[in-house]
């Protein structure tokens, strides 16, 4: 097992913290780590995609998943997957794809973790018809702070409190996952022009049972009548007798994106000017309304991940990640938060408006039924911190929520209202780990 | 823990009556900040500083410490971190002396030189070190622009703060990339009660405007704040005057 003494960051590159990295190779290790932690506790990290601090320790010990990554059993006829932690998704697909399976729901990278997808309880676009990753775990190995490991099944307390538990109830071993059957790998999406915030809304909201996946990009540059502008998008997985006859051959193939060239991306590249003329071309490239085209699911599910470095264009302070939800009825909140950006000219990048389902069975999971807007900021913008704090004084007021896995700054006070299973969370793991083993940086702002 | 933003949620004031540290408290308060240590000599200004910032809402407790009394330094401050962590420090204590007496006076000259340099590198150390074990954190450094060339003006000060600035970027260099972050402050002529009575320097600023200053370079997680900014720009041009020419200077 390798240790090192690192400098971790979220995906957002804020505030670095140092820990004691390790990298377990087996279970044993892995509960070696936790039985002889030191007074700052440990956490584990997966691909260290979690926009904010859920994932680091300052001056404790970090468990580094990634080596923990066997696909340990596929049953091909029932429908699941046995798999370590440290598996990524994106291997996940690879392997799952030529069986005919796909994994029920991925958030828009597929390098994140399993562990990291059950932890953050990750939605994706289809979180209306499919809900979020905990509704498709169908039961996972969890090392508690004992060092022991227990099996934990849908239904339990702990089950509710680590689906979304942002890795503090303990470190998730492995997993038992329920897949979704596919004939091809490839999507047939329909994409279309909102002229506004409206628009987008009601084109969303038409979605039917059919289209299982939706997201409307939001153009938060565009001012006067068109604040709000969006591309919305819809796809469905294609059945195979949908492709000519030459396709079906190779219909299961799963091919990645372009391979990583995150260092080809120079550092505070995207600026109000050039994010303006970005999404202008991004709104007006977009057809007003094309159907039936084929994606691959790479291109599809994880555009980012061909330009894994994206987040460095941000520039010195990295980036901050704002995502919340609120309930269907308080669209007028929507809109005044996208007014409040759309105002200030900030340079949001990657602002995505979904629909939610119905909720999991996750304590601290974030996805609550209704609408969520997401979108990501430079952390060096000045006035940035007042207007996310007002941000989430309107969110919570309108019974709504923010993101954990992205948080890097909310204040403690307003998690209660946020997340009303909170108490029930603290007291379990008062009970489950009175010394408080595992610890992140996020745990000790948020006071989790 | 600090935000995105590099607010601290914890804050530590060595030298708890400074003007800047105190304007600086209030603006992180209006921010994260819920829990402030006043570190500073016992006082009844102590005590009404605390008060001051109870009244804005934060959790405000004082501590007895003596910037010359350096042997006490780790068991009063090391104490501090024992309670929590500490997400910031900012070491604000700092005397301007009388030169013209400190020049005929060689022991109230070594004061000057004991507390702003060898009591902050004591104190100094022993913070950097509580907070590379606690594994985050920022140590902000009040320096000043007359560290940057001896004036006659006041180069008994100067050379104080001189060794202070030279230790702090040192002290940044050495702690880089262990999560704890190093910020040298230096402003210029700051209207202040240490200040007060004398002729006031171009570019002068106020408390307010270095606090200001400090925030931002938080935000920022710069290495050096000038304050004014402009002053980086002069002192960077007076460093290379010549010394017959700069003894002439209006502004020694």
């Amino acid at each position: 097992m390798s240790v090192d003494t690192v400098s971790l960051t979220g995906w957002g590159r804020t505030s670095p913290t140092t820990a004691l990295r390790f990298r377990p190779r087996t279970y044993e290790e892995a509960a070696v780590v936790v039985r002889g932690r030191g007074p700052r506790g440990v956490v584990a990290r997966g691909l260290g995609r979690a926009h904010g601090d859920a994932a680091q320790n300052a001056g404790g010990s970090v468990l580094d998943m990634t080596a923990l990554d066997r696909i340990r059993a596929v049953d091909a006829v029932a429908g699941t997957v046995v798999c370590d932690a440290g598996v990524s998704l994106r291997r996940l697909l690879g392997t799952l794809l030529p069986l005919g399976w796909f994994v029920p729901v991925t958030p828009a990278t597929g390098h994140v973790t399993v562990g990291g997808a059950i932890g953050s309880d990750v939605h994706g676009r289809n979180h209306r018809t499919a809900g979020s990753f905990a509704r498709h775990v169908r039961s996972l190995e969890l090392l508690t702070a004992d060092g022991e490991v227990r099996t934990v099944l849908p239904g339990t307390d702990l089950f509710g409190a680590t689906l979304g538990g942002l890795g503090l109830t303990g470190v998730i071993l492995s997993a038992t996952l329920g897949l979704r059957p596919v004939t091809t790998s490839l999507m047939s999406v329909d994409t279309a022009r909102a002229a506004d915030l409206d628009g987008a809304l009601a084109r969303l909201s038409a979605c039917g049972d059919g289209t299982p996946y939706a997201a409307a990009w939001i153009d938060l540059l565009a001012r006067g009548k068109a604040t709000g502008r969006a591309v919305v998008t819809r796809g469905e997985h294609v059945p195979l007798d949908a492709l000519p006859a030459h396709a079906r051959r190779t219909a299961l193939t799963f091919r990645p994106g372009l391979p990583p060239a995150a260092s080809l991306i120079p550092e505070g590249l995207l600026g109000r000017g050039p994010t303006a003329l970005l999404n202008e071309l991004r709104h007006r490239g977009a057809p007003v309304v094309r159907t039936r085209q084929l994606q691959r699911i790479s291109a599809f599910f994880h555009p980012l991940d061909s330009a894994p470095g994206w987040c460095r264009a941000r520039g010195r302070a990295g980036s901050v990640q704002y995502q919340f939800t609120v309930g269907h009825g308080q669209e007028e909140t929507l809109h005044r938060v996208v007014r409040q950006l759309t105002v200030r000219r900030y340079p949001a990048f990657h602002a995505v408006l979904k629909r939610f389902g119905e909720s999991g069975p996750g304590w601290l999971s974030f996805p609550a039924p209704g609408w969520t807007l997401s979108f990501g900021l430079p952390a060096g913008l000045p006035g940035l911190a007042r207007l996310l704090d007002g941000l989430d004084e309107e969110v919570a007021a309108a019974g709504g929520r923010v993101s954990l896995a992205k948080d890097a700054r909310l204040r403690p006070g307003l998690l209660a209202a946020m997340y009303p299973r909170l108490p029930e969370f603290r007291a379990l793991r008062r009970e489950l780990d009175p010394e408080g083993a595992f610890r992140s940086d996020l745990s000790r702002r948020l006071v989790l | 823990m600090k935000d995105a933003f590099g607010a601290p949620q914890s804050l530590l004031v060595l030298g708890g009556t400074s003007e800047i540290g105190l304007a600086t408290a209030r603006r992180l308060i209006a921010r994260r900040t819920r829990t402030v240590h006043l570190a500073g000599r016992p006082s009844p200004a102590l005590e009404r500083a605390a008060a001051e910032l109870r009244g804005l809402g934060a959790d405000v407790r004082t501590v007895a410490f003596d910037a010359l009394d350096s042997a006490s330094h780790e068991e009063v401050l090391g104490k501090l971190f024992t309670d929590g962590d500490i997400d910031m420090v900012l070491l604000a204590f700092g005397v301007l002396g009388d030169q013209a007496r400190d020049e005929e006076e060689p022991l109230s000259a070594v004061r000057v030189a004991q507390t702003n340099y060898t009591g902050a590198v004591s104190a100094g150390l022993v913070c950097a070190g509580a907070l590379q074990a606690q594994g985050h954190g920022s140590l902000v450094v009040l320096s000043a622009v007359a560290g940057e060339r001896a004036r006659r003006a006041d180069f008994i000060y100067g050379s104080s703060k001189a060794g202070l600035d030279a230790f702090a970027q040192g002290l940044g260099d050495a702690l880089h990339g262990t999560g704890v972050h190093v910020m040298v402050v230096r402003p210029g002529f700051v209207r202040s009660r240490m200040t007060a009575g004398r002729e006031e320097a171009p570019l002068a600023t106020t408390p307010g405007a270095v606090a200001d200053a400090i925030v931002t370079g938080l935000r920022r997680r710069s290495e050096t704040v000038w304050v004014p900014g402009a002053l980086r720009v002069v002192m960077s041009a007076l460093r290379h005057v010549p010394r017959p020419l700069f003894r002439r200077l209006p502004v020694r």
